[in-house]
Formats: structure tokens, C-alpha cells, sequence
């Protein structure tokens, strides 16, 4: 299809697809690399004209998450919409393309004391960390990626480009379509370009650390301090073969951090320990196929005797976390979900080895799946963003 | 004729008491807060389960017929202003808290019940409901659901939609649908993100599954008064840029103080050109020490009067002028609007002096209450509506106002939301290509416009073909039911 190819070129830059830009093997014609959203506009303009199918894809840490995608036609890399667009220090706002990396973000900003409260730890560009609703640590304390996004713009299947939110943390004029977007997973737009409240960088840090055999010991060392005065800025744990170790961050003023690390230990009761460094294992994934699990609160000791002896990350004052199962994971799946009522929450596959993805269901049982449908099918048509990699197959 | 048969089948469903067809009953739920935007509703329910909604719901969207639910009718944008063909569903009698889970940090509440109400239940336990309006001893949570609503505390811990985890909907068709829960992260689309501030437009919500916070161990108020709005804003810039966040930093200016003297007597200094509220919580090592910072940036900024609360006694003085500030107004003008706009922080004393000179070239009155810590303005206009050409003057500047807040790079509502009010500027602060993405959600979940319908956007879709039902099924025009 020469005609179409020559269509994209005169959007924006682009080169025929290598075996590297295949999505979970499904291999694209082209990839393209806007640097503008006008440019982004104009290739879902061809796109909707010519019947391709568009999957975004930014630093390409997360890809693999979801569904392969039924067709690809074309890989819109987002990092050349890595403009800083504004950094607005007295309102604590920042403007920024989704090409830009996190980390990038961090050091822009690291200078006039701020931060974005989507943890460091978690690498790879903004529009990736907003379309997968990426979530780490610190969102105890931050709230999830989409409490953090006040405004966006995004390009639609058919090519036109919409806007939500603004620049100021509080507004409710209109839907708050940024809500949508965030864990949508390319399947609505293109997220080009989106602003986020920041938060200052605490001048105080502290981590305590303490053992736990047992997953009784990891729920009461979590209900001890979630119902507690210190206000941690993350809990932590990391469970393997059926014991774990519980880690709490602690932010404030540089003066106040050492009288509440104190506090901490105290209610921790056995052999807690404080460090100005966080845990090795603070922030990472877990190694093999990927699972999250979300939990509610209370129900932490259920949620640990189903896991059994699996290797689990989590955030238990969130109600989320990883696994990393090396094998037989169609079985843990199953397994799991059955388990599921008892701890009130729902387990995704986020990654899976190919041979076993046919097996697999990855998203599991959805609320409300025929309103999420109503709605693609309004937003998409055509079915062009990233068909079948989420729920439901949309 | 419609309007009656439908009365009948819903008063064989849910009973008579729960149908209201008198007209001078109707007439008691033709407004809501913004009292000047007044019709009286076709037919009023009284809906006392998820099944009665349901079942009204379904009975509308059989018949076309719009509908509207209403929440304690407190809100000030005309969001529950009823329909007059349509039904008035009225949720508060749905008032039961269905449970608290302390361990999980979750209630489940049932959308009548008043926010305040929520507090008190949790309160026991150490836990309390965060999204705080001035308005919480009434309003609904359903109500805050569909607003969005927020509080003075908001700065630090956030709005409604931050601290909703699960809905129960009944969808525009009838159908009900969980979403969301006690957990976080149900899979898929944020469709509980979507629907919180959708004022109603997108289905009746008929449970509401939310986030308890603890009760802080510490709370230090203090009240600054300054010589002028500007010196004020200075010291709200010192604050946030030294890195604090307050629970709360509250701005009245000299006309507003005016106000609540006359109406609570609440002493604020005399001569002050304008007062700060700053509240301060956490745990009690950090507090004392922020607090401490906190005053010495008021000083810095030209404070002359710093009076700080010993007592909840006290701290219940200092919010009391602000608390009543909006109902105080009507002390000293017979007639006000309620305005409400967001702007930059940063911007906020650039603002306040165009309003000023707007104030001074129309000779119209504006009293200045509003949450300075997020840049929330909540402007009162005075006027008298008996004199020749003073409302339409008034609600020339209130849309001045909201003007220079879109200029600044904000928006026209913070917190009470667009409802009626506000639908006709909502052109000024998006594109047709911006609201025509909004309407798709609008089509996805309530394709007839029969929910809440004229209400948000000034020039609804046509949402055309319904994908969900068969092909070939002609397209349901809305224009009918406006
Ligand atoms: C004195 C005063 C002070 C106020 N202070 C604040 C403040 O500080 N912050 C703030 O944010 N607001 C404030 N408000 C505005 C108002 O109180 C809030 O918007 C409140 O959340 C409205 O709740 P309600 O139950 O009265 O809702 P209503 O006024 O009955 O309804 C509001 C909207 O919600 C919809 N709705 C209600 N229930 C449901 C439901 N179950 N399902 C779907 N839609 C529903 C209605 O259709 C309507 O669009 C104030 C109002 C007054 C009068």
C-alpha cells in the first residue's frame, strides 16, 4: 500500500517495522514517531481513511501487558512528544508531552524541591505510566496516577484532538474524561500531552523494616499502622515461601521524621529497624509472568494464605501488589480467582509467556464490562487503538 | 396523558405514598440552592430502595420520559433543577449506612445519607468522611458523587472523586451495575472516575462505596488578618512554596468579613483588609513544628494580628465567619449570586485586582470568599433586584468573573459544579471538538438524553445509531424531549 505509506509520511517521520516492533509478536507495517499532536491528528486521520490498526507505544517498558492485540498496522512511538510544556513551580503544576520520561520529569523538577507522586522506581514515559494506570509505593501517600492528572489531551480514533481537565488541581466543569483515558491502554486515544499536580520532595526520609513469619504477623503489622497517628508515606512488603518483610516510609520535616521513625517502631513492637535508604527490593517487579492482585485492606491475611509460597510485592495500605510465578501459572490464575471472593479483589495477568497466554483468560471476570463496551464502541468505532488487548477483548 | 399513565404503573409498583402528583407537593421540589432558576417537576418519587429507582428508570426510558434525581437540594448550580415533563427522583430517603469497615478503611452508604452523617457514625472509631462542604450538615453524598464536591480541606486531602472506590448505577436504561468496590483497581475502564462530577447525566446512583480517613492526631488553626488582599496572597505563595501543605488556607476579603460580622459576630480583628485561615494537622511532632513555620511566613508577609485557636471552642470561633460566610452575605445586600471559579494559585492576586477594578467601573459589589490554597474563588455579587437594571448588571460581572478566570488559565466551576447555570459558558472554556468527545460518553451510557438531560452541556449530540441494540433500529433524536 504505497498510497497509504506516502499518507504517513507526510504526517511525520516513519520507518518500516523490524522484528523488534512486533506487540506480543503481532508485527506492524510501519512505525511512526510524531512530535507534535497536530502530527498525532493526522495519522489517526489516515488511519481511520485507511482501515489501520494504531498501537501507542512509549518507552516500551510495558507493552506486553494486556492482550495481544488482534491486528497492528502501525507503532505511533510517542517519544518524540517529549516536550516539557510548562513547569508552573508556585502552582505546583507540570505540563509535559507523554513522550517524556519519568525519570526525565524527576530531575526537571528535582531543583525547585517538587516531585511527581508516581514513584521513580516505576521507569518508562508518562503517556505509559497514565495509559496502564502504573501504580508503586508512594501512592499510599500521592493517590494513584489518576488522582495525580488534573488535564490531558488526547487524540481520538477518528483524528480529532480533545482536551479534558486544565491547569488547576480543582475543576469540575464537564466530564472528567482524563478518568477514562487512565488505564485505558491505548484503547480510547492518544494520550499527546497531559498535566499533573506535583508535591513537594519532603526534606525528611526514613525507612523501618521488620520481619514477619507469618501472614497473621503481615496483617497486624499493616492494621497497626494504617489505623496508627504516623502516617506513612508507603507500607511495603515483600512475601516469599510463606514470610515477608513489612517496610514503612516515612516522610517530614527534618526534624520530625526520627520522633515518628521511633513511633514506628514502637509499633512494630519486635526487632524494627530505621534506615535513611529504602530496601533492595523497594519499588521492583517481581521475576516471571506478572500478576496483579488487588486486595481489600482488611483482608490481607486471605489474600497471603492464597498466594501460598508465590513471590509477592505489594502495597498492603493500598490494597494492591505483584506476583511473579515461574510456573504453572495458568493453575495459580485459576486458583486465585477462585479465592478471590475471600479477600474482595480481582487478579490480572499483566505478562505472560506466549505458550501460555492461549490458556489464559488475563483480565479476568469485569463490572460492568457492558458499559466499557458501549463505550469504546462510541470513543472507536472502528476499532483501530490497540483492538482486543483489554477487557473483554475491546 | 403520558405523565398520568405512568404515574399509575409506578404507583402500582411502589405504592401511592411514594408517587406524588399534587401540585403543591410538586411545587416544593421546584428548585434546588440556586433558588432563582425555578420548574415545577411532571411527577415526583420518593424512592426508598435500588429497586424503586430501578424500576422508575425503567418505566422513563420505556415511555421516553426524562428524569432527574435529586439529593438533599442543596446544590448551586441549578444541578437538580427538575424537568417539567419529567419525573423528580428524590434519594433521600435512601439514608442508611450499610456498612463500615474500619479494617478496611471503606463505608458503604446509600446515596441519601448526609455527609456529616458519615463523620459522626466513624467518628467513633477514629475515622471520619474527608470531602467536607460547608454545606456537609445537609447535603447528600450522593449529591457530593455527582458534583464532585469539595471542602476547605480539600488542599490536602483531595475531593469527592478521590475518595469514592465503588458506585452501585442504575443506568439510564434500568439496568443496575456495580462498579469499582472496596478494593482498588477493579479491571477496566475508570467508569467510577467517569461518573463522579457527571452531575447526573449518565444514570441514578444508588450506592456509594468510599474511602474513610483517619482522624488526625493534631489540628492547629490559626487566623491572620493582613491589610490587603495582596499581602494575604503573599503569605498563601510563602506557605506553599516553603513546601507546606495546610489542611486548609481560607481567604475572605474586607466586604466578606463585613458580612459574617454582621451576621455571627465573629470578631475578626477590625481593619483588616482581608483574613487567612490556616489549619495545620498530621501527627503531632510535624505539626507544631509546620505551624511554628507557618505563622512566621504570615508575619513575614505583613500580618498584623495573628490569633491562634487553644481550644476546639476556639477553632470553632475562627471557622464560624467563614462557615456562614455565603448565608451572612444576606446581611448586608437583599440579593447575591454564588460565584464560583478556579484560578493558578500564582494568579490569584492579579485576579483579585481585576475584580476590584470590575467592581469599581460597574459599581457593583463583590464580597471575596474562597479556598486560596487551591486557587478557588467563590465571589459574591451583590445586588437588589428591586432596582431597575441591578441583577441583569450583577450577572454581567459574575460572567466577567468567569471570564478572567478561563484568561488565567482556569475554569468556571471548582466545586458546585455546571448544572443549569453554567452550561452556556462551557463554549468559552473547551472547543465544539472538546465537548463533542465529552458527549460521547454521555451517548455510551444514556443514548435517549434522558438523564438529567439540559443540564452540563449548552448544545447536546445527537447520539445517532445505538451500537448496543439491533441494526437498522432508526436513530432516537432527542430534540423531542427538550
Ligand atoms: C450554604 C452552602 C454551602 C455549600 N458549600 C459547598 C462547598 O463548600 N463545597 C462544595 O463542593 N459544594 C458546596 N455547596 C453545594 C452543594 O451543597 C453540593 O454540591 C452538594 O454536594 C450537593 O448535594 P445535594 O445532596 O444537596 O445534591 P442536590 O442539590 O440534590 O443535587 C446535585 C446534583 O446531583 C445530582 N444527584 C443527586 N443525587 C444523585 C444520585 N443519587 N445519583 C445521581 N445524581 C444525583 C442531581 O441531579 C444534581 O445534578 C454548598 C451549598 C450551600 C447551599
Amino acid at each position: 500500500m504505497p498510497d497509504v505509506q506516502s499518507e504517513l509520511e507526510r504526517a511525520c517521520e516513519l520507518e518500516p517495522a523490524k522484528d523488534a516492533d512486533a506487540v506480543v509478536g503481532e508485527l506492524p507495517q510501519w512505525v511512526v514517531r510524531p512530535t507534535t499532536t497536530a502530527q498525532v491528528a493526522d495519522i489517526m486521520r489516515v488511519a481511520s481513511a485507511h482501515d489501520l490498526a494504531v498501537v501507542a507505544r512509549g518507552a516500551g517498558t510495558k507493552l506486553r501487558w494486556g492482550n495481544r492485540p488482534q491486528r497492528v498496522d502501525v507503532v505511533l512511538d510517542t517519544t518524540g512528544l517529549d516536550a516539557l510544556v510548562e513547569h508552573a513551580e508556585g502552582d505546583l503544576i507540570l505540563v509535559t508531552g507523554a513522550g517524556r520520561r519519568l525519570e526525565t520529569i524527576q530531575q526537571d523538577i528535582s531543583a525547585s524541591g517538587q516531585q511527581l507522586g508516581i514513584d521513580p522506581a516505576r521507569k518508562g514515559t508518562v503517556g505509559g505510566a497514565v495509559a496502564t494506570a502504573s501504580t508503586g509505593p508512594l501512592r499510599l501517600r500521592h493517590g494513584a496516577v489518576r488522582d495525580l492528572v488534573i488535564g490531558m489531551t488526547f487524540v481520538r480514533a477518528d483524528g480529532v484532538v480533545a482536551h479534558s481537565g486544565g491547569k488547576v488541581v480543582k475543576n469540575v466543569a464537564g466530564y472528567d474524561l482524563a478518568k477514562i483515558m487512565t488505564g485505558s491502554y491505548g484503547t480510547l486515544g492518544v494520550i499527546t500531552e497531559v498535566a499533573f499536580r506535583l508535591h513537594p520532595i519532603p526534606q525528611g526520609r526514613r525507612w523501618v523494616s521488620v520481619e514477619v513469619d507469618s501472614a497473621q504477623q503481615a496483617h497486624e503489622a499493616v492494621q497497626a499502622l494504617v489505623h496508627s497517628q504516623v502516617m506513612a508515606a508507603a507500607i511495603e512488603l515483600d512475601w516469599s515461601d510463606g514470610r515477608g518483610q513489612v517496610a514503612v516510609q516515612i516522610v517530614g520535616h527534618a526534624d520530625g521524621v526520627d520522633a515518628i521513625c521511633e513511633e514506628v517502631i514502637r509499633l512494630l513492637a519486635r526487632d524494627a529497624e530505621s534506615s535513611t535508604e529504602p530496601p533492595s527490593w523497594w519499588g521492583g517487579e517481581p521475576a516471571g509472568a506478572l500478576l496483579k492482585v488487588t486486595y481489600e485492606i482488611g483482608a490481607l491475611t486471605q489474600l497471603l494464605e492464597a498466594i501460598g509460597s508465590l513471590r509477592f510485592r505489594g502495597s498492603p495500605g493500598v490494597g494492591t501488589g505483584l506476583l511473579g510465578v515461574s510456573d504453572a501459572v495458568v493453575d495459580v490464575v485459576a486458583n486465585l480467582r477462585r479465592e478471590s471472593a475471600r479477600f474482595g479483589g480481582s487478579v490480572v495477568v499483566l505478562d505472560a509467556p506466549e505458550e501460555a497466554r492461549g490458556e489464559l483468560d488475563l483480565w479476568g471476570p469485569v463490572r460492568g464490562l457492558e458499559l466499557m463496551r458501549s463505550v469504546k464502541q462510541r470513543f472507536d468505532p472502528g476499532r483501530l487503538l490497540s483492538p482486543g488487548r483489554f477487557v473483554g477483548g475491546i | 396523558m403520558e405523565i398520568e399513565a405512568l404515574a399509575a404503573r409506578l404507583r402500582a409498583q411502589l405504592g401511592d405514598a411514594a408517587v406524588i402528583t399534587d401540585r403543591a407537593q410538586r411545587r416544593t421540589y421546584e428548585c434546588d440552592g440556586l433558588t432563582h432558576h425555578r420548574v415545577v417537576p411532571a411527577l415526583v418519587v420518593l424512592a426508598d430502595t435500588t429497586a424503586a429507582v430501578a424500576a422508575t428508570v425503567k418505566e422513563c426510558a420505556a415511555l421516553g420520559v426524562p428524569f432527574v434525581a435529586r439529593g438533599s437540594g442543596t446544590g448551586l448550580s441549578g444541578g437538580a433543577l427538575p424537568h417539567a415533563d419529567g419525573v423528580l427522583i428524590v434519594m433521600s430517603r435512601m439514608r442508611r449506612i450499610l456498612e463500615l469497615d474500619i479494617e478496611g478503611q471503606r463505608a458503604v452508604v446509600e446515596p441519601g445519607v448526609i455527609n456529616m452523617q458519615l463523620t459522626n457514625a466513624a467518628m467513633p472509631m477514629g475515622y471520619y468522611f474527608a470531602p467536607d462542604p460547608s454545606s456537609q450538615q445537609v447535603c447528600s453524598i450522593g449529591g457530593n458523587v455527582a458534583e464532585n464536591s469539595g471542602g476547605a480541606h480539600c488542599l490536602k486531602y483531595g475531593f469527592t472523586t478521590n475518595h469514592v472506590t465503588g458506585l452501585e448505577l442504575v443506568t439510564p436504561e434500568g439496568d443496575i451495575v456495580e462498579l469499582g468496590g472496596k478494593a482498588p483497581d477493579t479491571p477496566g475502564y475508570d467508569l467510577v472516575g467517569a461518573l463522579v462530577g457527571s452531575e447526573g447525566t449518565l444514570g441514578v446512583v444508588t450506592g456509594v462505596t468510599v474511602r474513610l480517613t483517619r482522624a488526625p492526631e493534631d489540628v492547629r488553626t490559626l487566623l491572620a488578618a493582613f491589610d490587603s488582599t495582596d499581602s494575604a496572597g503573599t503569605a498563601v505563595s510563602a506557605i506553599i512554596g516553603a513546601g507546606v501543605i495546610p489542611a486548609a488556607i481560607e481567604m475572605m476579603d474586607a466586604l466578606a468579613i463585613e458580612a459574617a460580622e454582621a451576621a455571627v459576630h465573629c470578631g475578626y480583628p477590625p481593619g483588616a483588609g482581608a483574613v487567612l485561615i490556616v489549619e495545620i494537622d498530621g501527627p503531632r511532632s510535624d505539626v507544631q513544628h509546620v505551624f511554628d513555620q507557618v505563622t512566621g511566613l504570615c508575619q513575614a508577609a505583613g500580618a498584623f494580628e495573628i490569633r491562634i485557636a487553644r481550644d476546639d471552642e476556639e477553632r470553632a470561633l475562627i471557622w464560624r465567619g467563614r462557615k456562614s460566610a455565603f448565608a451572612a452575605v444576606g446581611r448586608i445586600s437583599p440579593d447575591y449570586i454564588v460565584q464560583d471559579g478556579v484560578v493558578p494559585r500564582t494568579s490569584l492576586p492579579r485576579v483579585l485586582r481585576s475584580i476590584a477594578e470590575l467592581s469599581e467601573r460597574s459599581g457593583v459589589r463583590v464580597a471575596n470568599v474562597f479556598h486560596a490554597g487551591d486557587g478557588n474563588l467563590h465571589p459574591l455579587v451583590l445586588f437588589d433586584e428591586r432596582r431597575e437594571g441591578e441583577a441583569e448588571r450583577a450577572e454581567e460581572v459574575s460572567g466577567a468573573i468567569l471570564d478572567l478566570c478561563i484568561q488565567h488559565g482556569g475554569s468556571i466551576t471548582g466545586e458546585h459544579g455546571v448544572g443549569s447555570d453554567k452550561a452556556q459558558y462551557m463554549p468559552r472554556m473547551f472547543t465544539d471538538e472538546d465537548l463533542d468527545t465529552m458527549q460521547l460518553l454521555r451517548c455510551a451510557f444514556d443514548p435517549d438524553s434522558l438523564s438529567n438531560p439540559g443540564k452540563v452541556f449548552p448544545t447536546p449530540r445527537l447520539c445517532g445509531e445505538r451500537p448496543r441494540k439491533q441494526q437498522g433500529v432508526p436513530a432516537d433524536g432527542v430534540a423531542e424531549v427538550f
